[in-house]
């Protein structure tokens, strides 16, 4: 369970991106941050990554302070989540197989558990054929669902995911929501910030609303608000 | 640590080494250069001390050079004198024949040099050895009181002197060490700056990750330590050849000339063993050191 209480984040001592915000999401949810560009979605979840810390309140993981925990054990807080980035971010000089590979033996793993581990995401993510390719071999859509695969590899608790299909275009970007919806009917609680409000009003899913880093609204399931599209 | 994570961090560590072996070559040469200077020091210092060692063996015996011209007769008297001085345990006279025929023994070959002296350069001398070494200035007070006294030598002052260099060149020595090893420090740190950012979407990668210290750290720890330890092992070979060369050369040609001072020096094969643990363990140290300066700069966590 993640929880915000009364959080804020000041940039710089001037600017504040994010402004008293409070938010619980249950274990199993899937969750969408909507709102504009500069809305302060992706800084949300830089707080939740532990990638930048709050100016005001507090954050939980599983009733645990993250920004009480010390240096040293931020790698581990951050095995809890796998992170799907805009731009896939793989390492171009390995294939597809050793990407995912890559993202196990960097927190465990022995090779008997890693070669039967991913060739099943593989295929979860439709890209058992693939195994052998290189990054700029596969299309985007490719390429993310790889990013995917390589991010519930290590069975985290929590997926989130930032603009993952922000490069892509709607029919390819429907089939990477395909694969996070089945992330999420696996068990893993997913987020995700988007300003595509396509992909969000055809989910009907929790919608967080963010405006000027702060919540206008929370629904428990629905679209995006009703505001003329701008972008 | 499993064999995967030992292998990952290896291949790493010299694959960028190779990528960046210009900055390692620099990084190299100044850990080099500190051992050497470091190695310098340590053997003028250890030879500086064996020689006053030595020296100190020769403590009890002063040396009275008489002037040139002074009569026999007075010379015999000046040694009956001497024997009666508090302190003193006995008086030997030599000539000065004598003491040019044995310089030319200690020569050898050399001796050659000396074939177109015309006069004998050397003094006649007495040898006055002392009952007791804390009365040595008393004594070498009242010898210089006696006419026909041209000087007189006594070892503790060389010792002396030689102990104010040993200490001159262990603070100096040790000044300059520690600004090399700054130094080293630093442009080891720069070139591992190089690789953490040439490797920076990968660090970052493997942070978001969660990939244990081992995995982030290791590469770049490695990394400094071998550049350390390289630049160790090439000191340990320059110093090994260096010091050798000069002893042979020095014991070959101008040992003679400052009067047998072979068994003063301190030969390579004594050293050796120590030099290597403390350059290692001073590279691998500085490389380290290097290594985790840039990481706390430059990686976020
Ligand atoms: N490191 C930073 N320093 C200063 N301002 C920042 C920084 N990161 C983001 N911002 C500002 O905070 C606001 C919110 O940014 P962000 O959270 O990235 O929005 P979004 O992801 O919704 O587009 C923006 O106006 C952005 O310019
Ligand atoms: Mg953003």
């Amino acid at each position: 369970m993640i929880e915000f209480n009364n959080v804020t984040k000041i940039y710089k001592k001037t600017f504040t991106a994010v402004k008293d915000i409070n938010l619980k999401i249950d274990n199993g949810e899937f969750i969408f941050i909507v709102g504009k560009s500069g809305a302060g979605k992706s800084t949300l979840i830089k707080l939740l990554l532990r990638e930048i810390s709050p100016s005001q309140g507090i954050i939980t993981y599983n009733n645990q302070d993250i920004n009480k925990i010390r240096k040293r054990s931020v790698a581990e807080y951050r095995r809890h989540i796998g992170f799907i980035f805009q731009d896939y971010r793989l390492l171009p000089k390995m294939t597809v197989y050793e990407n995912i590979a890559f993202a196990m033996e960097m927190i465990c793993c022995q090779a008997k558990n890693i070669r039967r581990e991913v060739p099943l995401v593989l295929s979860m993510v439709g890209l058992s054929d693939k195994a052998k390719y290189y990054p700029d071999e596969l299309s985007g859509g490719e390429q993310q669902r790889v990013a995917i695969a390589r991010a519930i590899i290590n069975k985290p608790e929590t997926v989130i995911a930032d603009e993952p299909t922000g490069n892509l275009d709607t029919e390819t970007s429907k089939e990477i929501m395909k694969i996070l919806s089945e992330v999420n009917r696996r068990g893993t609680t997913v987020i995700m910030a988007t300003h595509d409000r396509e992909i969000v009003n055809h989910f009907q899913r929790r919608v967080v609303e963010l405006k000027n880093g702060i919540i206008i609204r929370d629904i428990k399931a629905g679209g995006y608000s009703d505001e003329p599209k701008e972008d | 640590m499993n064999p995967k994570k030992i292998s990952y961090i290896f291949k790493q560590a010299f694959k960028s080494m190779w990528r960046n072996r210009m900055m390692g070559i620099a990084s190299i040469g100044s850990v080099t250069a500190v051992l050497i200077i470091l190695g310098f020091v340590l053997i003028i210092v250890l030879n500086v001390n064996n020689m006053a060692m030595v020296a100190k063996e020769t403590f009890d015996q002063i040396a009275v050079y008489i002037a040139e011209g002074v009569e026999e007769k007075q010379i015999e008297e000046m040694g009956n004198s001497f024997r009666q001085i508090d302190g003193v345990l006995g008086v030997a006279f030599q000539t000065k024949d004598y003491a040019l025929e044995s310089v030319k023994e200690d020569w050898g070959e050399d001796a050659i040099l000396l074939q177109d002296l015309r006069n004998n350069p050397f003094p006649d001398t007495y040898i006055v050895q002392l009952s007791d070494v804390s009365k040595s200035d008393e004594v070498i007070a009242k010898l210089e009181t006696f006419e026909g006294v041209d000087r007189v030598r006594y070892y503790q002052d060389a010792v002396n002197t030689l102990i104010k260099l040993s200490d001159f060149v262990k603070r100096f020595g040790a000044a300059i060490i520690i600004v090399l090893l700054l130094i080293s420090v630093f442009i080891i740190s720069n070139t591992i700056k190089i690789t953490v950012l040439s490797r920076q979407r990968e660090i970052e990668l493997m942070q978001y990750i969660g990939a244990t210290n081992g995995y982030v750290r290791g590469p770049f720890i490695l990394e400094g330590v071998m550049l350390g330890l390289l630049g160790s092992v090439v000191a340990i070979l320059l110093i090994m050849l260096g010091y050798n060369y000069s002893i042979n050369y020095l014991a070959g040609r101008y040992v003679a000339l400052i009067s047998g001072m072979s068994g003063y020096l301190v030969g390579v094969e004594m050293v050796i063993n120590d030099l290597i643990i403390i350059f290692m363990t001073i590279g691998i140290g500085i490389g380290i050191l290097g290594s985790l300066v840039s990481l706390k700069k430059f990686l976020s966590i």
